[in-house]
């Protein structure tokens, strides 16, 4: 397709936009498809981990320890974590994207929440190792 | 003018005055029941989110030994625990909910608004039940 002065547009954006390399970091779609899979691996994990933690409120600490060091459970658990930080810091990213105007402000908490989210995984996988290996 | 992105969002006044058209414009005309559903998602998702350095107290109480699980037990235990652990219960039921509506969205079902309306209600409800489900189990 040409425009009126004989150019080729070959994509709907504005030269200045093109020129200027904004628009597009073809990242966005990278973010959106993860915050799916890890939402819809969620949806078992979440009604697993309610569901067993339901069963263990009151129970001794010992019986909560055999619970979390099982293979199966520690299998669990680790795939909940890695699935609930990942979901959650691309969460809280679009959330401060779309209402924090101050680029520092906004820049400053997604790092941030970004470097919790990761800390807090790590140390909750650790937790779980632990637990699984050490009995 | 902040940014180069912000050409975008120039309009004209009827008198031919450049301005800066509003962002969700929307917002301070009306407001119904969806948007309050929508925005909860995204509250119940940042409420979670603090509610996940307790779910790794825990895990990491646990592998600690018993005087560290005695710690985080004892603090879920009193009213502020209690009321803590309940909201999170509340807003991740809600969020839940929210989310496979926003899966079926993305499938592309149940878009139209008479659905919508329908499935707000659907949800609401679901996250009642659910809530008071868990508790009933937990408590029993």
């Amino acid at each position: 397709m040409t425009n009126a002065k004989g150019l080729k547009i070959d994509i709907m954006r504005s030269y200045l936009g093109r020129a200027r390399g904004l628009g597009s970091a073809n990242a966005g779609f990278h973010h959106w498809w993860v915050q799916r899979l890890t939402s819809l691996a969620l949806i078992p994990l979440t009604l697993w981990f309610v569901f067993s933690l339901v069963h263990l409120t009151g129970a001794p600490y010992a019986t909560v320890r055999a619970w979390a060091g099982s293979t199966v459970n520690a299998t669990l658990l680790l795939a909940l974590i890695a699935a609930t930080f990942e979901h959650m810091h691309l969460g809280v990213q679009t959330v401060a994207e779309d209402y924090i105007h101050s680029d520092a402000v906004r820049l400053t908490l997604i790092l941030a929440v970004k470097g919790a989210s990761a800390l807090l995984a790590l140390a909750g996988a650790i937790a779980v190792l632990k637990l699984a290996i050490a009995g | 003018m902040r940014d180069i992105r912000n050409v975008q969002m120039v309009g004209r006044t009827s008198d031919g005055r450049l301005v800066q058209r509003p962002l969700s414009g929307h917002l301070s005309v009306y407001l119904d029941f969806d948007m309050i559903v929508s925005v909860g998602h995204r509250i119940t998702g940042c409420a979670i989110a603090i509610g996940t350095i307790v779910l790794v107290w825990f895990l990491v109480a646990t592998a600690s030994g018993e005087a560290a699980y005695a710690n985080v037990s004892w603090f879920l235990r009193t009213p502020v625990g209690y009321l803590a652990l309940f909201g999170w219960t509340a807003a991740l039921w809600y969020h839940f909910c929210v989310g496979i509506r926003h899966l079926i969205w993305d499938a592309g079902r149940m878009y139209d608004l008479p659905t919508v309306r329908r499935s707000r209600g659907v949800i609401l409800g679901a996250t009642v039940v659910l809530t008071l489900l868990t508790w009933l189990i937990a408590l029993s």
